[in-house]
């Protein structure tokens, strides 16, 4: 039988070493598994390379993990400015950004996870995010090569998941959760609810169970999901 | 002479905008729009961490933890509305399926280049989508002041600031005009009450043509949901 449900973050990341490379999914704390971060930031290993959309959006999780030193390198679009644990280190020089178009980012993991090797994209032609990047002329457009991207480990965050690995999302929570997904050499999973095997429909499953190593349920709040009707 | 308030801008773009368009909204003056827009037209307004169809703010009894917009708040849904991953949302930014792009700038220079994501003083850069949707839509319109606070001219012949992206801005609305980028040049079409073309022409550093059509902006002092549209 198929089983693979972890008890515990800290028992999820006990194979992350030193120097490893890290997608973390999220936009905003929507989708973003911090339960796995914060285990990271416990197990407290070194010189880590972290691909993310941002920084963290405050002193947890992400942020705590580049304030206690952990990281040495952040591939990201959009590190925010309220991001202190990144940026007062970034100041110092101890943390080198990679900073790359969100778009061009999404695609780089994309071609990662799909056995290719890159791409061109009219994004950052001309602007020095373009800088020492291969450029080609196509149908008199000006295109950058982008490469593919792919990390040791990926942590993802979903609504749902079961013993197989599917996962199913709700609200805002996909972003860039489903690309990374194929994108790593072990892929781990925190979700809201794991639940019996065949309660996720086929329909709802968003992140099919090959991509995903490992599943651990944590707990959180109730939410609530609104959609408006017709006319209201 | 009466020069709009940010809100004012955005209630001037706001008129621009029609029923079955898609439209991404940047930061700042942008994100404005939203309130004026007319409710009678249905517009989709598209996040670019996820949804097509971003609804108003939620009452505090029906916040989502899991549904916020590109701006990191908390947001609904409305009719119509879908929600995806990273891939689908810069398909639709990049692939040209948005409508419309309204970003703010820095400046804009007399080819359609402007500069928008590195702001001086700002201690950690972040790009975010903003390249994306600049090379991927095809009405690029910027909002922002004539002048910056110091009063030199933002639309000039050349930008400073490191480009957001070449070529592709097709309009500006400013405090004080709308101009249109065209390759016969910058056309004003409409200038504030007070103004007249000389005077605009002293504000700006690009050579501009008046359109047989200009005309002084109907724009109301307060809109009516109570906000001051003109500077005080």
């Amino acid at each position: 039988m198929i089983d693979k449900e972890v008890d515990s973050c800290d028992r999820a990341v006990e194979g992350v070493f030193e120097g490893a490379s890290i997608m973390l999914g999220g936009f905003g704390n929507a989708g973003m598994p911090g339960q796995l971060i914060d285990a990271l930031r416990r197990k407290g290993v070194k010189n880590l390379t972290i691909i993310s959309n941002g920084a963290g959006t405050g002193p947890f999780a992400l942020g705590a993990l580049f304030a206690e030193g952990l990281a040495s390198k952040l591939i990201a679009s959009y590190p925010a400015p309220t991001a202190a644990g990144f940026r007062d280190r970034y100041l110092k020089g101890e943390v080198e950004l990679e900073l790359v178009p969100q778009g061009s980012l999404v695609e780089r993991i994309r071609c990662g996870g799909n056995g290719l090797g890159g791409f061109y994209t009219p994004t950052g032609a001309g602007t020095e995010l373009a800088q020492g990047k291969e450029t080609r002329s196509m149908n008199g457009r000006e295109y950058v090569l982008e490469l593919a991207l792919r990390a040791d480990f990926v942590f993802l965050k979903a609504h749902l998941g079961d013993r197989f690995g599917n996962l199913s999302y709700r609200g805002t929570m996909r972003n860039f959760n489903m690309v990374m997904a194929s994108a790593g050499d072990v892929v781990i999973a925190e979700v809201d609810q794991l639940v019996p095997a065949g309660r996720i429909k086929p329909d709802d499953v968003h992140t099919p169970g090959i991509f995903v190593d490992q599943v651990i349920e944590i707990a959180r709040l109730p939410k609530l999901l609104e959609l408006p009707k017709e006319g209201s | 002479m009466t020069n709009l308030s940010r809100d004012g801008i955005a209630w001037r773009i706001a008129r621009d905008l029609h029923e079955g368009n898609y439209v991404n909204l940047g930061v700042g003056i942008p994100v404005l729009v939203s309130n004026y827009l007319d409710p009678d037209q249905e517009i989709f307004l598209h996040s670019e961490n996820g949804i097509l169809g971003v609804g108003p703010k939620p009452e505090k009894d029906q916040l989502d933890l899991d549904l916020i917009s590109a701006g990191k708040g908390f947001c609904t849904l409305a009719l119509g509305a879908s929600l995806f991953d990273q891939q689908i949302s810069f398909t639709m930014m990049r692939g040209g399926h948005l409508t419309h792009a309204i970003l703010g700038a820095l400046e804009v220079a007399e080819n359609g280049d402007f500069a928008n994501w590195k702001v001086p003083g700002e201690a950690v850069p972040g790009v975010g989508g903003a390249m994306d949707l600049a090379i991927g839509s095809p009405n690029i319109y910027v909002a922002m002041t004539h002048v910056s606070n110091k009063g030199k001219p933002k639309i000039v012949h050349r930008c400073s600031a490191p480009l957001t992206a070449r070529s592709c801005v097709k309009r500006i609305y400013s405090d004080i005009a709308v101009m249109d980028l065209t390759p016969q040049g910058l056309i004003l079409k409409e200038y504030m009450p007070g103004f007249d073309p000389i005077k605009v022409q002293s504000m700006t550093q690009v050579k501009l043509l008046v359109s047989e059509h200009c005309h002084e902006m109907l724009v109301p002092p307060i809109a009516s949901n109570g906000v001051k549209l003109y500077q005080s």
